[in-house]
């Protein structure tokens, strides 16, 4: 059952990323109610999807990576909807969903079963979900930033396209970004010290200095100079889209680093 | 009978005999009568703004309707003869009558396409005529067909979405920069007129704090009272940078006012947050190589003029969707003008009773089981007696009055009694309708025409009952 569903959210987010694309790249407005009916209807997918999941493993279904992408993914998209319902700005739909499209392909890639976890380390969700969460903001920021990039770069060189006629306004995109950050950094600082805990009653210590945690610990230090940055010395605008995307190109990095070692969060 | 519109407009006339023949508010009134004094001509709307003057007219016959309008032209303005004003004038009839006013309405014919003042110009034109009693059945629908399809056009369209202005290009471009004008500051440096009308853009668009500096500074305060802004020194003014989001340079200065100095610094003490310049000075004004610092960003009156370019095109280009959109318009009112004729109209009524008549005598029949011929003759022969009693009156009336001034009126209400059109036959029109019913500003009824036929008009009870007091 909660295969099916994963597969039908994964085509309607594939539908949902075409859709939202060929939005972008065209005039008419017409393809954002299809692009948006297409991907609520992948949203309900996918929540029906973990919900089923959870109830067959009788536990919140966060302790594999499997099972950590296709959280994110559908957070990413709880986020787009929820901007999307506050502030009408279809077009980011044409951003987030590739992201989330790719990481429920990649979480598909990953191997299904749930590793047989020992009692103390049942609260390990919790680490994931925060960590997870707390990554929501920065790929919601790191969009931001791309999209801020990229009307910037036209405005500066005055091409008045299709791209600038879609984009929304500058500084709505730096707030985007801001408010992203500010609400992804302490989820992922909840995150860490969660893991710490379950750590310290796994393995009798916070902190081994594995390169993933060493990579988590720079991630969350990289973040916390981009915030404070920002609040004090006015790292915004350009600087703050450039320092956002190389942020989560370290996240990505770091979890690629996680995956390749072949063992999750868990062991 | 034919719709005609005979006029002429920027496209076809110099401002010259333009402002000649234009037709002041005031005299509006005395001229609609003097045009439907004309023999032939039943109904008539006369529109004259400073781009164009039409006459729109329900006339008995074609040519000579076409004769009496430009008879009608030329007598408004003396000095302009017959022959000086042919040249310029068109004339169309029926649905190319139709779908002119149709492009008129929806702004397809302006001088700038998609600008919505020429609307606003249809529907005064059209309560002057309604108010002296010279719009009729036929003007009435069409004009309001008019409006309705220029509020699609506006809707499903872009053509009324971008600036063509190059002071509106500045309100554009800044809503791309900031979400929202009303928290940000506009600085105007200089009393060009260019800067002056942008600043008011910006102001109309919510911007709530203005600074403005002069070289004069008597003409910065008299600035800063119009806009209800704050006046600064204009020795003083680069240290106001930072606090201006907008910078809005109109000088006649032959130098650099604004040197890259001061918007990197600008920039430093905003703490990176954008500011937008635009420099519509020729010299210009603001340092060119502005653009290089991050985070400002900087158009010239070259810039603004691309991008009104640009949207002039894209106007052109929703304009062809527009077109199509008029040309299905004009085919649905085509349908309803057609089944204004008298013929057809006799002819439905006969098909519609001959209908009726079948279906009960069937169900008569039906139940009285079994009859002799010469009964069945008898029930028969009731019916059709019924029949033909009940419809000779409706039809010797639709006949003579077929070719009367108020013919039309008839035929509508032969429609509508009857029901020949069913229910859903003229649906597509109902709502838009409707709705301008509702807010007309007064009865359509000519006194000299039945006045039974009032109600034809206003379906609703309380406007029958407003005008029979």
């Amino acid at each position: 059952m909660s295969v099916t569903l994963f597969m039908t959210t994964m085509v309607l987010y594939l539908a949902g990323t075409v859709f939202f694309l060929a939005y972008l790249l065209r005039r008419s407005e017409a393809l954002s109610k299809v692009s948006l009916a297409v991907t609520g209807i992948g949203f309900v997918s996918h929540t029906a999807a973990l919900a089923t999941r959870m109830m067959a493993e009788g536990h919140v279904p966060l302790t594999s990576f499997y099972e950590a992408m296709s959280f994110f993914s559908w957070a990413l998209v709880l986020v787009f909807l929820g901007v999307e319902i506050r502030h009408r700005m279809h077009v980011l739909g044409s951003f987030i969903l590739p992201l989330a499209f790719l990481s429920l392909l990649s979480a598909a890639a990953l191997p299904k079963e749930v590793p047989t976890l020992e009692p103390v380390l049942r609260t390990v969700w919790v680490h994931v979900t925060l960590s997870m969460l707390g990554t929501v903001g920065f790929a919601v920021a790191f969009v931001a930033g791309i999209m801020y990039l990229i009307q910037d770069g036209l405005l500066k060189s005055k091409r008045f396209n299709v791209l600038y006629a879609k984009l929304p306004p500058l500084d709505f995109l730096d707030k985007l970004n801001q408010q992203a950050i500010v609400t992804g950094f302490p989820l992922l600082t909840l995150g860490i010290i969660a893991g710490a805990i379950s750590a310290e009653f796994a393995r009798g210590s916070y902190l081994n200095w594995n390169p993933e945690q060493t990579w988590a610990l720079a991630t969350w230090l990289f973040y916390f100079v981009v915030l404070m940055g920002r609040l004090t010395v006015g790292w915004r605008a350009k600087r703050a889209a450039y320092l956002t995307i190389i942020g989560f190109a370290g996240v990505v990095l770091t979890f690629i680093g996680v995956v390749l070692k072949g063992h999750g969060p868990v062991t | 009978m034919n719709i005609i519109v005979v006029g002429l407009s920027h496209k076809t006339a110099p401002i010259e005999i333009r402002e000649r023949l234009a037709v002041p508010e005031s005299r509006q009134g005395e001229a609609l009568s003097r045009l439907c004094s004309y023999p032939g001509i039943r109904e008539g709307i006369l529109l004259s703004t400073c781009n164009r003057v039409e006459v729109y007219a329900v006339v008995e016959q074609l040519e000579s309707g076409y004769a009496r309008v430009q008879e009608f032209l030329a007598d408004t303005h003396l000095s302009l003869s017959s022959e000086q004003l042919t040249p310029h004038l068109y004339w169309h009839a029926d649905d190319h009558a139709i779908g002119h006013l149709f492009r008129v309405a929806a702004s397809l014919d302006s001088m700038i396409v998609g600008e919505s003042q020429i609307l606003g110009q249809l529907k005064d034109a059209f309560e002057m005529a309604l108010a002296h009693k010279r719009s009729g059945v036929i003007l009435n629908k069409v004009v309001k067909k008019a409006i309705s399809v220029a509020k699609r056009v506006r809707t499903e369209t872009k053509i009324a979405e971008t600036a063509v202005s190059v002071s509106y290009a500045a309100v554009e471009l800044a809503k791309k920069i900031f979400s929202n004008l009303g928290e940000k500051t506009v600085l105007l440096v200089g009393a060009g007129e260019m800067g002056k009308l942008a600043a008011k853009h910006l102001i109309a668009n919510g911007v709530q704090r203005v600074m403005i500096t002069t070289r004069d500074s008597h003409s910065a305060i008299d600035l800063a009272k119009r806009f209800n802004g704050v006046p600064i020194p204009f020795d003083e003014f680069r240290s106001e940078l930072a606090a201006a989001d907008i910078v809005l340079c109109s000088t006649g200065a032959s130098q650099y006012l604004i040197r890259t100095e001061d918007i990197q610094k600008a920039v430093r003490q905003r703490m990176n947050r954008p500011i937008f310049l635009i420099d519509i000075s020729v010299p210009r004004n603001i340092e060119p190589s502005v653009k290089d610092v991050d985070n400002a960003f900087l158009f010239d009156i070259d810039d603004l003029e691309m991008r009104v370019e640009q949207n002039r095109e894209e106007r052109q280009h929703e304009a062809l969707r527009a077109e199509r959109m008029v040309k299905d318009e004009v085919g649905v009112i085509g349908q309803w003008l057609k089944s204004l004729e008298v013929i057809p109209t006799i002819v439905a009524l006969r098909n519609r009773a001959e209908e009726i008549k079948r279906s009960e005598l069937d169900k008569t029949l039906g139940r009285l089981g079994s009859l002799s011929p010469e009964e069945r003759g008898v029930v028969e022969g009731l019916a059709s007696a019924i029949v033909n009693k009940l419809l000779h009156g409706p039809l010797v009336t639709l006949k003579a009055e077929a070719h009367s001034a108020g013919g039309t009126m008839f035929v509508e209400a032969a429609r509508r009694f009857f029901n020949l059109d069913g229910v859903t036959a003229s649906a597509p029109l109902d709502d838009a309708e409707r709705a301008d019913r509702l807010d007309d500003p007064a009865p359509l009824v000519t006194p000299g025409r039945v006045s039974g036929c009032a109600g034809l008009e206003h379906q609703s009870p309380q406007k029958t009952t407003d005008e029979d007091p």
